[in-house]
């Protein structure tokens, strides 16, 4: 056997080091973010306090006018940071989102896992990958072209007519710029990543479990509902998770078509809404105005308020999708 | 009876995921179709070749500046990322490898209007970067390195073990076990991977509102203080304009967007789907 030199061996130490440094970097970047998004939102933590929570009045104040004084911080005359518009424009535009996008995704998964196959089935999948590929200000291109127009010329006259008499449902049908376009956006950008997981999930169930329900007469139908869907339940309520977690982060295409309300809260379907990343996107210039420096820390609690509930959901999400052992119908 | 309620509740259920699925490929279709239908009909070629001026004129500085920001992010996110990911496929014992995919999930996981914010809070303000080509392109990196991560150690992952056995066997250190031999199997699924991460960089808005800022003039060579213009802040913005000439440009703007992601993510599934073939081939 050959000796290993001392210089491989300093190669090695090296190499590894640096490789070492490498795979720690996304923790350093992840602390640095919740770091300094933390350290920058302390301000408007102290004036707002759980008001931030509960207020649906942002309005930066007179940044020309006197300066108030609240629990010793400074900031401009009427100024208030309460971002409860954007906390339900947030959740309401991304549940709209997962009541489109999950049976969607489960039909478009299941065809996917069990319908298609060979080299149609090949194409067919590269198309459902290639829409998660599509950037996201494209699909708001989409959204002001197409979408938009339609919600407010057909969809929403429609809707309105139909269950009109569903509270929510009713009122003014609006510009189209609305709280169902928001959600119709986002459906587009999730459905992609909740069929990609569920096809997989749907591919590992194991073929012995699915042939002795055919094998005990069960149409092929009642083999999904009866085993291949309960045999994936936990990694598809994690699937759906992760896809919910990625439609409350969504910016761009949220922010071209929800028609950025601000201090009211939505009405109905159809009225317009703002969520807490496309608040913020559009923000950057009247951020820039505040001479207290106040706006800057206001969205900088926002943008901590969002990092926190994508993580929670994302960390509930991986929770649920993490490979594990389990015992009952795994194949030998 | 029965029966024939249980074959037409059978049809029933295929026949809703057929709709489903004609749904997502209507919804892709429209999408790309009146994109692309919009974009080629306000597309001038001329416009690859001078700056924005006002509302109108080209999209040479913006695909410059997108350029110049997709490479600062790759030249910090690839590095960092391929060492990562050979780290937690190579190095890294089983539970610190699961915890370093777990991370990166996680930083995946931000949304990018909040790495594009701390990029602004840190980058632009603390370091006095001002809107820059450095501060964009770090806020792209941190987008693209959990990508390249993934799938670098993913890709390392596949290769048999039995390839560093025979390596390690013949006196070679890890290191050079993976420099000469076990990284080859696994070059065109890192470089798929880096691909689909330039992919996604080119289409990110978000991050980039808030650190790069906005430049009709072609890019400088400057890396702080001086803004940069990029495509999505083109079609973004310029919609909003009451002016023809403006959506124009937007919709221009989308057209070689859409076209540049479309190109780079078929030639990725070409080449998957080729070296997939041969190595069946190959097995057979």
């Amino acid at each position: 056997m050959r000796k290993v030199s001392k210089a491989a061996k300093g190669w090695d130490r090296g190499f590894r080091v640096l490789a070492a440094i490498g795979a720690a970097s996304p923790a350093v970047f992840l602390v640095s973010i919740a770091a300094i998004v933390l350290v920058e939102s302390i301000p408007t933590i102290r004036f707002m306090g759980i008001h931030f929570l509960t207020e649906t009045r942002w309005d930066m104040g007179n940044l020309y006018g006197a300066l108030t004084h609240r629990n010793g911080i400074t900031a401009p005359a009427g100024a208030s940071y309460g971002a409860l518009v954007f906390i339900v424009g947030t959740l309401l535009s991304s549940v709209i989102a997962l009541v489109i996008a999950v049976p969607v995704s489960v039909g478009t998964a299941l065809i996917l896992a069990y319908r298609v196959r060979g080299p149609l089935g090949f194409l067919l999948n590269i198309l459902v990958e290639l829409l998660a590929g599509i950037p996201s200000v494209v699909i708001g291109l989409w959204g002001i072209l197409v979408l938009v127009p339609w919600i407010a010329n057909a969809f929403a006259p429609f809707l309105k007519s139909v269950l009109g008499f569903i509270p929510f449902f009713g009122g003014q049908t609006g510009t189209g710029y609305s709280l169902l376009a928001s959600g119709i956006v986002l459906a587009m950008m999730i459905v992609p990543i909740i069929t990609a997981t569920t096809r997989d999930l749907l591919v590992q169930v194991p073929l012995l479990a699915r042939e002795g329900g055919l094998g005990i007469g069960m149409t092929s139908w009642e083999v999904v509902r009866y085993i291949a869907l309960p045999y994936i339940r936990e990694g598809f309520i994690g699937a759906v998770a992760l896809g919910w977690g990625r439609a409350m982060g969504e910016t761009m295409a949220v922010l071209m078509v929800s028609g950025n309300a601000t201090n009211i809260l939505p009405q109905n379907l159809y009225s317009p809404i703002s969520t807490m990343a496309a608040f913020i996107a559009n923000q950057l210039d009247s951020a820039e105005t505040d001479a207290s420096g106040m706006a800057v820390h206001a969205l900088s609690e926002l943008a901590l308020l969002l990092l926190a509930i994508t993580l929670a959901t994302n960390l509930v999400a991986r929770w649920l999708v993490r490979p594990r052992r389990r015992g009952g119908v795994v194949a030998p | 009876m029965r029966r024939r309620r249980r074959k037409w509740k059978s049809a029933l259920g295929w026949g809703l995921a057929w709709l489903a699925f004609a749904l997502v490929l209507f919804g892709l279709v429209d999408l790309v179709g009146s994109v692309l239908w919009q974009g080629i009909r306000s597309f001038r070629l001329s416009m690859l070749f001078e700056p924005t001026q006002g509302i109108a004129g080209g999209l040479e500085n913006a695909i410059l500046g997108t350029f110049e920001l997709v490479f600062i992010g790759v030249v910090f996110a690839a590095p960092l990322g391929i060492l990562g990911g050979i780290f937690t496929s190579e190095f890294a014992p089983p539970r610190l490898a699961a915890v370093i995919r777990f991370v990166a999930e996680v930083l995946s996981g931000v949304p990018s209007i909040v790495i594009g914010y701390f990029g602004y809070l840190l980058l632009v303000l603390h370091f006095h970067w001002g809107f820059s080509a450095l501060a964009g392109g770090v806020a792209l990196t941190l987008i693209m390195l959990p990508y390249i991560l993934r799938t670098t150690d993913t890709s390392l992952q596949q290769v048999p073990l039995l390839q560093r056995e025979a390596a390690w066997a013949l006196g070679m250190t890890r290191t050079q076990a993976i420099l000469k031999t076990v990284w080859r199997p696994a070059a065109s699924g890192m470089a798929t991977g880096l691909l689909l991460a330039i992919a996604i960089g080119l289409g990110e808005t978000a991050p980039l509102l808030y650190t790069a800022g906005w430049n009709s003039n072609n890019p400088s060579l400057a890396l702080t203080h001086s803004q940069v213009g990029y495509l999505t802040y083109v079609a973004y913005t310029y919609l909003d304009e009451p002016y023809a000439q403006a959506r124009q440009l937007a919709y221009a703007a989308g057209f070689v967007l859409l076209m540049l992601i479309l190109i780079i993510q078929l030639v990725v599934r070409f080449v998957v789907w080729r070296s997939a073939a041969r190595s069946g081939r190959s097995a057979a």
